[in-house]
């Protein structure tokens, strides 16, 4: 799993089906400083996360578990919200 | 997932079997802005995107959870076309 702070939003209307009604969100990967490393991506929301919240996300075939029975093709899913860290 | 925007169409005649009739295409990545960043890559369209948009692409093992990708030899699939992306400031 990842730290990472959402950015913002994705809106897409064509699809797919397994995707439908799923929050897309564009998060930064952050450091144990809290600064930004690495590109941006687009992660599915399971928690309910919104812009200007640090994250954790979780990357590969296991991002598709939150949502289980359900298949999403998904390879990034936002799984907590993070209150606070400390390294 | 990443956003991308669609550049080209790959053409293939001999391919591995179970990618016959899939639509191949060019995508390279871009940030949430726009700014093309990274390399290209070929990606399956299961969402018939077309040229110029700006798409979803799921990569990794979980690209074959893909409409109709199951046991295929894919590591990218496009699975949506992107309206619009907000970004804070």
């Amino acid at each position: 799993m990842q730290l990472a702070r959402v950015l913002g939003e994705v809106v897409s209307t064509v699809k797919d089906a397994n995707l439908s009604g799923m929050k897309l969100l564009v998060v930064q990967p952050l450091l144990a400083s809290g600064e930004p490393v690495g590109r941006t991506l687009v992660a599915l929301d399971s928690v309910g996360a919104g812009v200007g919240e640090n994250v954790f996300f979780v990357r590969g075939r296991e991002a598709a578990f939150p949502f289980y029975p359900g298949e999403p093709p998904t390879d990034a899913t936002i799984i907590g919200i993070v209150d606070h860290w400390n390294t | 997932m990443i956003l991308a925007k669609v550049v080209g169409t790959v053409v293939a005649t001999r391919k591995d079997e179970k990618l016959v009739s899939t639509k191949l295409l060019v995508a390279r990545p871009v940030d949430p802005r726009g700014k093309a960043e990274g390399s290209y890559l070929v990606a399956v369209d299961t969402v018939d995107a077309g040229f110029g948009e700006t798409v979803l692409i799921v990569s990794g093992s979980s690209a074959r959870m893909a409409s109709g990708m199951k046991d295929c030899p894919v590591d990218a699939a496009i699975v949506g076309i992107v309206d619009t992306v907000e970004v804070k400031d």
